[in-house]
């Protein structure tokens, strides 16, 4: 399989090494197949997948993607090429699951690449399951989306006609809860069962689909594999740092003049992000890195902060699924954190008692310390509480929460001290910044 | 032997044996019942009632053991091991005896099942030991229609007894059905 | 070979039976569902251990054989 010469950068743009995913999509239409194939040239894959030949060049592709560093968009940031090796490995036919499920309020990366440009993740489909051996793909989304879902049935239809997948790729409708888009709930989903998580083990790269090795990976990374297959490891690397290369989508969003998704080299600085979004609106007191399931930094620590799972692992963060909420100083983060972890609460599956009862009572000590003052111990019930949920579910739903929770605690301990000899302060009245399903769509 | 096999000595072993295995099930069964409604009190934890609740089922199918057996022996009355454990088979007070062997079986079932618990899994384990709930008053009446006491008092008192009983720990469950609970299930 | 003891969260219902057979490693959280503590099980306390994992109600409490240490 020859790997294509680097494509020149799309006329008009100049910046480095960007665009790379969002390439092409200048006038905010879909790209359909024609555009997507100008673009980026036609989908790399060999003539007859199932040949002797065709089998090396698929470990081939997977040393690619492992020598790329490429590593998940969908929060976690595990080594795809490691991902795709175990689930290679595995006996009997593969599955490929691209879970653009995405159940963070907070982000729009992944409707944005799957509604206007959804070859790119259908190319990254075909090529992951030419890579693991899958007879059988899947792509799903949130039932709901029903312009979405009718898009990508278009774009796979359109593929259909010009053969171009040889596994065929069905869309699967999975049900709008936050847990439903976790990686074993989806495949529970496809499996005939409710969106719920499971109990690990089995992983689902040894059983997943059908009891089948499944490679579940999120829409953004299977994006990018698309291009890392035409263009190399190489390429890949130029973008980025060493230890976090390449580019990624971030959803920008809080008090910045052009909220919204943008395309970023990893490494770059938060606050060089909030500036590509035009910039604060008010001064920023805080930001909330990685959503809901993310961490709150203090806006002077935030601001050098590189954004990469590594860098911001160095600053106690983490990058989750790249998104970036600017909190004004006028508002109250101990407020908008108590709404979301209400909201993490309301959204537990149930099935396990630490997360079914700790997190409504998390949600309770932080609603009592926003708007009530606290009562004085209000911040340790809550590092108390945190302490008794951490790790004892059986996905990381509450883990989420707990470390949204405890960042909190640590980047407005000012304020909570404040809160507990003040009661609470003007913030708490201010409109919410974070959106919350339910609430004033900010869109 | 035969003065063994045809005096009533085999008549009275067989319907104390009865007795005693329904009055093990009925205990066993009150115990499974509160168990389910998680009962639980400083001197009874809850891995007592559990385990009381199995032994006690394992006593009864001892009883039970020797019920059938003494029957069986007993030449007064053919009645064979395949009469025993088949329903409706025995040509002798066929349907009382009938559920004799209905309940047996279930008792059979259920413990088997329950030892064999941890390879077969907890779901299968639970929907099979829901035949728990016919078992128990299958037995009670196999005792009201085969047994030749019944009308006597103190049989009427010792069933209305186990009723009693049993009763008494379905509406401690009832009234534990927990509806604060939030688990998904 | 040593023994570590695992809670499938799922199954796990918050009976409590766990605790009560095997304090010295199982607590309860508020809700009535077990905390285990860390660790390898202690050699003598294994036959406890096992007690414990036949007696849950839900087949939740599980014994993981884990190499060498």
């Amino acid at each position: 399989m020859t790997l294509l010469a680097p494509r020149p950068v799309h006329p008009g743009r100049a910046q480095g090494h960007l665009p790379r995913l969002l390439a092409g999509l200048a006038d905010g239409s879909r790209a359909g197949l024609h555009l997507h194939e100008a673009t980026f040239g036609p989908l790399p894959l060999p003539a007859e997948p199932a040949s002797a030949a065709a089998r090396r060049a698929a470990s081939r592709l997977i040393d690619v993607v492992e020598r790329s560093g490429l590593t998940g968009r969908g929060g976690a940031g595990f080594p795809t090429g490691r991902k795709l090796r175990s689930v290679a490995a595995g006996h009997g036919p593969a599955v490929v699951v691209a879970n653009g499920c995405e159940g963070e309020p907070a982000s729009r990366k992944d409707r944005l690449l799957l509604s206007r440009a959804p070859h790119l993740v259908l190319d990254g489909v075909a090529l992951a399951a030419f890579a693991v051996g899958a007879s059988q793909a899947y792509v799903a989304v949130h039932a709901g989306e029903e312009r979405l879902a009718a898009g990508l049935e278009a774009a796979v239809q359109a593929r259909e006609v010009a053969g171009i997948d040889p596994v065929p790729v069905r869309i699967v409708r999975v049900e709008p809860r936050y847990v439903a888009s976790e990686q074993t709930a989806i495949v529970q989903r496809i499996n005939d069962g409710p969106g719920l998580p499971t109990f690990t083990p089995p992983r689902t790269h040894e059983r997943g689909v059908g009891g089948r090795p499944t490679a579940v990976n999120n829409v953004e990374t299977l994006a990018h594999l698309a291009l890392i297959a035409r263009y190399g490891n190489s390429w890949f690397r130029q973008a980025g740092v060493p230890s976090a290369p390449g580019t990624a989508l971030v959803t920008v969003s809080g008090s910045v003049a052009r909220p919204g998704v943008y395309e970023i080299e990893l490494g770059t600085p938060a606050g060089e992000v909030l500036m590509i979004a035009g910039g604060p609106t008010e001064r920023p007191q805080a930001i909330l890195v990685g959503g809901y399931f993310g961490t709150w930094l203090p806006a002077e620590a935030a601001w050098p902060a590189p954004l990469s799972h590594p860098g911001l692992r160095s600053v106690g963060a983490a990058m989750g699924a790249g998104i970036i909420v600017a909190l004004p100083e006028s508002s109250c983060g101990l407020a908008e954190t108590a709404r979301v972890v209400r909201y993490l609460a309301d959204e537990s599956a149930g099935q396990c008692g630490p997360c079914a009862f700790g997190l409504p009572a998390l949600a309770d000590a932080l609603a009592d310390l926003a708007y009530h003052g606290g009562r004085g111990d209000a911040a340790e019930r809550i590092s108390r509480l945190i302490r008794l949920i951490e790790g004892r579910g059986a996905c990381r739903h509450p883990d989420g929460a707990t470390q949204l929770a405890g960042s909190a605690l640590a980047a407005f301990g000012d304020d909570a001290r404040w809160h507990g000899r003040r009661g609470p302060c003007h913030g708490v009245q201010r409109p919410p910044v974070l959106p919350v399903p339910g609430d004033v769509e900010y869109w | 032997m035969s003065s063994f096999s045809h005096g009533p000595f085999l008549w009275y072993a067989t319907r104390a044996a009865g007795l005693v295995t329904l009055v093990l099930l009925t205990a066993s069964m009150a115990l499974g019942i509160l168990n389910a409604g998680r009962f639980r009190t400083r001197r009874w934890p809850r891995f007592l009632v559990q385990g009381l609740h199995r032994n006690l089922s394992l006593l009864a199918l001892a009883f039970l053991a020797l019920h059938i057996g003494t029957t069986v022996i007993d030449t007064y009355v053919s009645i064979g091991l395949p009469d025993a454990l088949i329903p409706f088979l025995s040509p002798y007070k066929r349907f009382w005896l009938g559920l004799g062997a209905l309940a047996s079986d279930l008792m059979i079932v259920l413990a088997v099942t329950s030892v064999t618990r941890l390879h077969l899994g907890h779901r299968a384990w639970r929907l099979i030991h829901w035949a728990g709930y016919l078992c128990w008053p299958v037995a009670v009446m196999h005792g009201l229609g085969t047994g030749t006491d019944h009308g006597r008092a103190w049989m009427v008192g010792l069933t209305l007894g186990c009723v009693a009983a049993v009763a008494g720990a379905a509406a401690y469950r009832a009234a534990r059905l927990l509806p604060a609970r939030r688990l998904a299930r | 070979m040593s023994q570590r003891l695992r809670v499938n969260p799922i199954m796990c219902a918050g009976h409590g039976m766990c605790a009560e057979l095997l304090p010295e490693l199982i607590t309860l959280d508020p809700w009535g569902y077990p905390i285990i503590a860390r660790g390898p099980v202690p050699d003598e306390l294994t036959p406890m251990a096992s007690r414990a994992a036949a007696a849950c109600p839900t087949l939740a409490l599980l014994i993981v054989e884990e190499e060498g240490r």
